[in-house]
């Protein structure tokens, strides 16, 4: 089943039978980068990611974390295997599908909070409805519970640069989660932070998770990653499941 | 969030509506048509209505069911672009210079030749375009020119009944012989000999016809010409020489010792200005003391645009049975070597323009490249928030066509300005049509679409990965 098919159905094959699907699922999904010789940097990798799971993916620098962030992001095409997102195969899909499905079910959060420098952080948090379709009439709305959920309804018309580096992410933060995204991805959130912000931060994921957010966090920090329900551990192309 | 969103949004929700949305209904049904259902009760709000929610539906199905309602639409794209011009205000300016500069020029040399085309016509409407005047033909014998023909007496008459004339008159010089003419009849032998003042004979309508101002008194009218009533008229350089400065007490002046009553004064006339050098007589009176015997000259007002008609209708309506006895001279077409002269000073201008407006969208093209390098941060965001190419090199387009609208407005402003200024210190009119100036600002908007396109083309080509990793 395909993207396209989906598009034309609008009720899922997979809802009648059962559970529903795992959010994320990598079938022996493979990322070569051409060069001589060609690095692999994903090697037939497996993965689930169930709804309403907190997962860490914890590896050293180079061991390929960023080549899978990027392409559980729709942001990078695997060279083999399959990505299936809500159960639906992404390989057939066109750019703009991807890029419908990025603004619709993905939300990121990056280490360096990508926040433009020249809009307040109500402007920042709407941004991200302008590509997902959120109607009009409830974007400033939705924007304005996003940062009250992450506490910085006093900060509305700030300019990211005068936030502290834990503000920004938490703005970052609120949004990736305003446009109620299936999965939310985490690149190394805490990476620019000192450990009193990272531990707000990592506290708003908690509480996110708490109310039913997928949760992927991409780092190399063991404190962050301890604070996922499970770990999986990426180190030269290949997962392996972290036991507690 | 989809249930109750679907009620309550308004058509403001409509408008952005893209090509997102399948072309299939919920049940994968080809989808009906805008048009009226059959079949279907119920008013037309709640019929909208239920579309409305049809299609929703169907782009609910397609965005993953995440998020329904607007995207990226045209409201938003200029937000955006707006947001994107303003953040740097200063180098805003920058760039726009050479599209002012080029825009202004425009505007100035296209307003600059229209002032001044308009300054000649006008000039040209106000007494060569309205302006006829009539002569016998003449031709040569061995004793010199004579006229072949003459112009009768009744020439008000016959000419104002042609149409397109307004006002005809009259007018011949009058022999008086050595007559002198003073103001005061004194017998002084010892008095050096003045030169008098040329005699003129005229019909009432010449004043009107060479379009003359009284100072004071009044014109001579029929009555007086058919009566042959001893009055005259001074021109005003006459009156002074003549001493006669008022007309209320009727002072008279003496031609060749036969006193005639003063009537007025006139001053300011457009044509056969020797009037005001002149004294000038009734036609009648004319006749009857000097013995007029033929009228030189007729001048005629005539309505714009009736030269050719006037032209050819008044050497018939002259002289009926010869009318090649008469010469009329219309108004002449506008000088075509004024306008090859003038044509060849806005091809250079418009040359130099045209220079300035390259270089200007080049600056917009550089500044908004440099621009897409520098945001290639934002342009990665965007897309992983559900940007697609075609969002973001739409924005970045809408961005340089704005930054040229900004220049083609602030230069159509100036430029306007200048032609006003010009036009003030020369004492013209000045004349610029409203389309130059709308065109030049949406030439701008045109040139920075254009200088946009290459780096819009880059922008939407930028893949988001690499824009990621750069980080801002």
């Amino acid at each position: 089943m395909t993207v396209l098919e989906v598009f034309a159905d609008p009720t899922p094959a997979e809802e009648p039978a059962g559970p529903p699907p795992p959010v994320i699922e990598l079938r022996g999904l493979g990322r070569a980068f051409p060069g001589t010789p060609p690095v692999e940097a994903l090697r037939s990798v497996d993965l689930k990611v169930e709804a309403r799971e907190y997962v860490s993916i914890v590896g050293p620098s180079g061991s390929g974390k960023s080549t899978l962030l990027h392409i559980l992001g729709l942001l990078d095409r695997p060279t083999s295997g399959d990505y299936l997102l809500d159960g639906v195969s992404t390989a057939e899909a066109t750019e703009d599908q991807r890029a419908a499905l990025r603004g619709g079910r993905i939300g990121f959060v990056f280490q360096s909070f990508h926040l433009l420098p020249h809009r307040s952080v109500l402007d920042n948090v709407l941004l991200a409805t302008l590509y997902s379709g959120v109607p009009r009439v409830e974007r400033r709305d939705r924007a304005l519970a996003a940062l009250d959920r992450v506490g910085l309804s006093h900060r509305l018309e700030f300019m990211p640069t005068v936030l502290s580096g834990g503000e920004r992410q938490r703005v970052a933060v609120a949004r990736a989660v305003m446009t109620q995204p299936h999965v939310l991805l985490a690149d190394e959130p805490t990476g620019n932070l000192d450990s009193e912000n990272s531990a707000g931060v990592l506290d708003l994921f908690d509480e996110l998770h708490a109310d039913g957010l997928t949760l992927v966090v991409i780092t190399h920090d063991a404190a962050v990653s301890r604070r996922a329900e499970r770990s999986v551990r990426i180190a030269d192309g290949t997962l392996t499941e972290v036991v507690a | 969030m989809t249930g109750s969103p679907a009620e309550v949004t308004t058509a403001r929700a409509e408008e952005a509506e893209t090509g997102a949305a399948p072309e299939t209904t919920a049940d994968g049904a080809p989808r009906p048509r805008r048009g009226r259902r059959p079949g279907r009760l119920g008013s037309p709000w709640r019929r909208l209505r239920q579309r409305r929610a049809d299609r929703r539906a169907a782009r609910e199905v397609s965005r993953g069911g995440a998020a329904a309602g607007d995207l990226f639409g045209v409201r938003d794209l200029v937000a955006e672009a707006a947001h994107g011009i303003g953040a740097r205000p200063a180098r805003l300016l920058l760039t726009i210079v050479g599209t002012v500069l080029g825009i202004g020029s425009l505007v100035v040399t296209v307003g600059l030749a229209q002032t001044a085309a308009g300054q000649i016509s006008r000039q040209f409407d106000a007494v060569a375009s309205t302006q006829v005047t009539v002569e016998p033909a003449t031709a040569r014998t061995q004793g010199g020119e004579r006229a072949t023909g003459r112009i009768p007496w009744d020439v008000e008459d016959r000419m104002m009944r042609l149409a397109g004339i307004e006002a005809v008159g009259g007018v011949s010089a009058v022999d008086v012989a050595d007559a002198e003419i003073t103001a005061v009849p004194v017998n002084d032998p010892a008095a050096a000999a003045t030169v008098s003042p040329q005699v003129l004979a005229a019909t009432p309508g010449l004043l009107e016809a060479v379009r003359g101002q009284v100072v004071t008194g009044r014109f001579f009218d029929a009555g007086h010409d058919e009566r042959a009533d001893r009055v005259v008229v001074l021109g005003s350089r006459a009156a002074t020489r003549l001493g006669v400065n008022r007309v209320d007490r009727q002072p008279s002046i003496f031609i060749d010792g036969r006193p005639y009553t003063v009537i007025g004064v006139i001053g300011d006339v457009s044509r056969r200005t020797d009037l005001l050098d002149a004294v000038i007589l009734p036609m009648g009176t004319a006749r009857s003391d000097f013995e007029l015997s033929v009228l030189e000259e007729a001048h005629a007002r005539i309505a714009i645009g009736a030269g050719p008609v006037v032209g050819e209708q008044v050497p018939i309506a002259l002289a009926p049975n010869d009318p090649e006895s008469v010469n009329v001279q219309v108004p002449p077409p506008p000088s075509a070597v004024q306008q090859n002269v003038q044509a060849d000073i806005n091809a250079i201008f418009l040359a130099l323009g045209a220079v300035a407006l390259l270089v200007g969208g080049l600056g917009i093209a550089n500044v908004t490249l440099l621009s897409v390098r520098e945001r290639i941060g934002e342009i990665g965001l965007r897309r992983a928030l559900g940007a697609t190419r075609k969002n973001i090199g739409s924005q970045f387009l809408v961005e340089s066509a704005v930054i040229g609208l900004l220049g083609g407005l602030i230069g159509s402003a100036l430029g306007v300005a200048v032609v006003l200024v010009v036009s003030l210190s020369k004492e013209w009119t000045p004349i610029l049509d409203t389309w130059v100036v709308l065109g030049s600002s949406v030439l701008g908007a045109v040139i920075g679409l254009l200088a946009g396109t290459y780096p819009a083309l880059k922008a939407a080509a930028i893949e988001p990965i690499t824009a990621l990793r750069g980080g801002t």
